[in-house]
């Protein structure tokens, strides 16, 4: 086990932000801290980084007590939202930074530093950019320094805020797949702070999630995707649809139709049922079901999106093949019936 | 920003005046004239009128240049102590929290609007004969009222915010994250300081430390309160001005005057060229 974080707690203010959060990582392991704003993943980043202390609870790396040491010395890399970068400093003295500030015993030689800053800024396809200043780079380019910033003091853990939160979408994916390459070829423990399910899902050996505050799950992206331990993860993980429901004898009960129950099996009673948009089979005229009248079908895409009102009020957006979706139009009196749905 | 339309229409609104424009840019510009350039032109008028002989006789003569002398001794000193004020008070403010923040920005802030004679009353006040602090202070042999020291004191106490002022707007626009992330770096406080905080706000701290030279040269009402007026010992140049003046001693008074101005016009050209310089480092720092 890599780093390790014992039942941390945080509060500012008097507003609980962590609570007793418990988690680690293995050596060399990619893992994503998920969760949506004012879940305490920043916070928790800066713990382990060294930017907050928390009010109780341990966090260790390589069994050694993290906490008793101050920033500076934790030899961990931490890459900030908004990059961070030295403005006055061009590239290359951004990256030499961390070597410069070394003890000078322990200083690499100026032909040393020169060499490993060139190195860095080729790790990171920026070569020959070295001279320029920050605000002469792209968002993108400003990343990448910022990164290579933060691997120059060869650091144990490497720690990234929402890396791709301030880039446009194009840009995001590209980098998103060269990050999870170089991951592999530098095989550096990292944690990575994000909002976006996707990227999560995408690029992390593990995925935790949080929300206010608390682990809600933590499991590889396949396990917390299709074993979502909580209403919380399933609805955050992807578009869902919830609707009441009956549980009796071991089925969901919907509006007359029985739907089989996927996950855990709550007791019999009200509760309520979610499931995905394409989770969905639609049939024209009245049957055991949710009666629905179509309210719009939109067929530009891979698949149709078709927006129902329901009878019994509310609405439902679901996914639809196209050949399915064809067959309906406005205003068309349909039954709307769950595949599987899952109940918390 | 990311609105190409709404881009354009701003600088077509930039460049089309308009007439109401045009009537405001007249009203300031006029104002101006009346309230500033002519008075400034004036001063230098009169005191070249009885000729350049007799100015650089008022100039060198000794009072004056001793009250030239005490001025800058006063800048010398005050000005680096605000300085050094200045950054550490913005350091504190905006790279530390802690309670009693808004009380220390509030109080950083009350040389400017308490008037500067009340500032010097303070000060009689405490160190007078008289004063609080009087008996002891006369016990261990200090003089501060009536003395260059107190000159000094009050001057430093009335330009105090000037450079603070300067530095904490944009400590706080700039944030703490390159503070942070040269610690995550490995850098202590003090590199941290003299290689990313301090290169982020130089422009910013200059121009600051120009006002208060500007605003420690000029200063009259404090200085006049604790200042014994002895010319040749206790005058600085604003209060020679004064006692020249009236002294019917027009030539004179104009003169040291002008030098006065001459000096603020030079700080002002100097905070000019930086203004410029400094803008064109926030343009950076906003594309950054």
């Amino acid at each position: 086990m890599a780093l390790k974080i014992e039942n941390i707690s945080k509060t500012f203010d008097a507003t609980p932000v962590l609570r007793d959060i418990s988690l680690f990582t293995e050596d060399g392991e990619f893992l994503a801290l998920l969760g949506p704003s004012g879940s305490g993943k920043t916070t928790l980043l800066r713990i382990i980084a060294g930017l907050e202390q928390p009010d109780a609870g341990a966090v260790r790396f390589r069994d050694k007590d993290l906490l008793a040491k101050p920033v500076r010395e934790r030899r961990i890399g931490l890459v900030f939202q908004h990059y961070a970068l030295f403005r006055h400093m061009t590239a290359a003295q951004n990256i030499a930074f961390g070597m410069n500030a070394k003890p000078r015993k322990l200083r690499p030689s100026r032909r040393e530093i020169r060499d490993k800053v060139a190195e860095l800024l080729s790790l990171v396809q920026l070569d020959g950019l070295g001279g320029r200043y920050p605000s002469q780079l792209s968002g993108g380019q400003r990343q990448r320094v910022a990164l290579a910033r933060a691997l120059a003091i060869e650091p144990d853990l490497l720690l990234l805020d929402e890396p791709f939160g301030a880039l446009d979408a194009k840009v995001r994916r590209e980098l998103r797949r060269w990050l999870r390459d170089l991951h592999e070829r530098t095989g550096l423990t990292t944690i990575f702070v994000t909002h976006d399910q996707e990227e999560a899902l995408e690029l992390a050996d593990r995925v935790a999630l949080l929300r206010e505050g608390a682990l809600e799950q933590m499991g590889t992206p396949e396990e917390v995707y299709h074993e979502p331990a909580s209403a919380f993860v399933f609805d955050f993980l992807g578009d869902s649809v919830s609707f009441p429901c009956e549980i009796k004898g071991g089925v969901a009960v919907i509006a007359g139709a029985g739907v089989p129950i996927i996950g855990p099996h709550p007791n019999d009673g009200a509760a309520t049922a979610y499931t995905r948009p394409n989770g969905f089979d639609v049939s024209p005229g009245d049957g055991p079901g949710l009666a629905a009248r179509v309210r719009s079908v939109l067929l530009a895409g891979p698949d149709a999106r078709v927006d129902c009102v329901l009878d019994g009020g509310g609405a439902i957006e679901m996914r639809l093949p196209l050949d399915v979706a064809r067959k309906l139009a406005p205003r068309d009196r349909v039954t709307v019936t769950p595949r599987t749905v899952r109940v918390w | 920003m990311s609105d190409p339309s709404r881009l354009e229409r701003r600088s077509h609104a930039a460049r089309d005046p308009g007439p109401m424009a045009a009537v405001f840019v007249v009203l300031t510009v006029g104002f101006m004239a009346v309230a500033l350039i002519l008075p400034l032109l004036a001063v230098f008028v009169e005191a070249l009128s009885k000729g350049v002989g007799l100015y650089l006789n008022a100039i060198s003569e000794s009072d004056a240049l001793s009250a030239v002398r005490l001025t800058l001794l006063v800048v010398v000193i005050a000005v680096p102590l605000n300085t050094v004020f200045g950054l550490t008070a913005a350091w504190a403010v905006t790279k530390f929290e802690f309670s009693g923040k808004q009380l220390l920005l509030t109080l950083i802030d009350l040389p400017l609007s308490i008037s500067p004679v009340i500032s010097g009353l303070m000060f009689v006040l405490l160190y007078g004969a008289h004063g609080w602090f009087g008996p002891e202070l006369r016990a261990m042999g200090i003089q501060i009222i009536f003395d260059v020291s107190g000159i000094v004191i009050a001057t430093t106490l009335v330009t105090l915010p000037f450079v603070a002022r300067e530095l904490i707007p944009l400590m706080q626009a700039q944030g703490k994250d390159e503070e942070y992330a040269a610690a995550t770096l490995g850098a202590s406080t003090w590199r941290t300081f003299w290689q990313v905080t301090l290169p982020n706000i130089r422009w910013a701290l200059l121009y600051g430390v120009l006002l208060c030279t500007a605003r420690a040269m000029g200063e009259f009402g404090a200085v006049s309160v604790v200042s014994a007026r002895v010319r040749g010992e206790t005058a600085t140049m604003p209060l020679e001005v004064e006692i020249l003046y009236n002294e019917y001693n027009a030539t004179g008074a104009f003169a040291i005057a002008s030098l006065l101005a001459l000096f603020a016009l030079v700080a002002l050209i100097a905070k000019t060229v930086l203004e410029n310089q400094f803008a064109g480092d926030l343009a950076a720092q906003r594309r950054h």
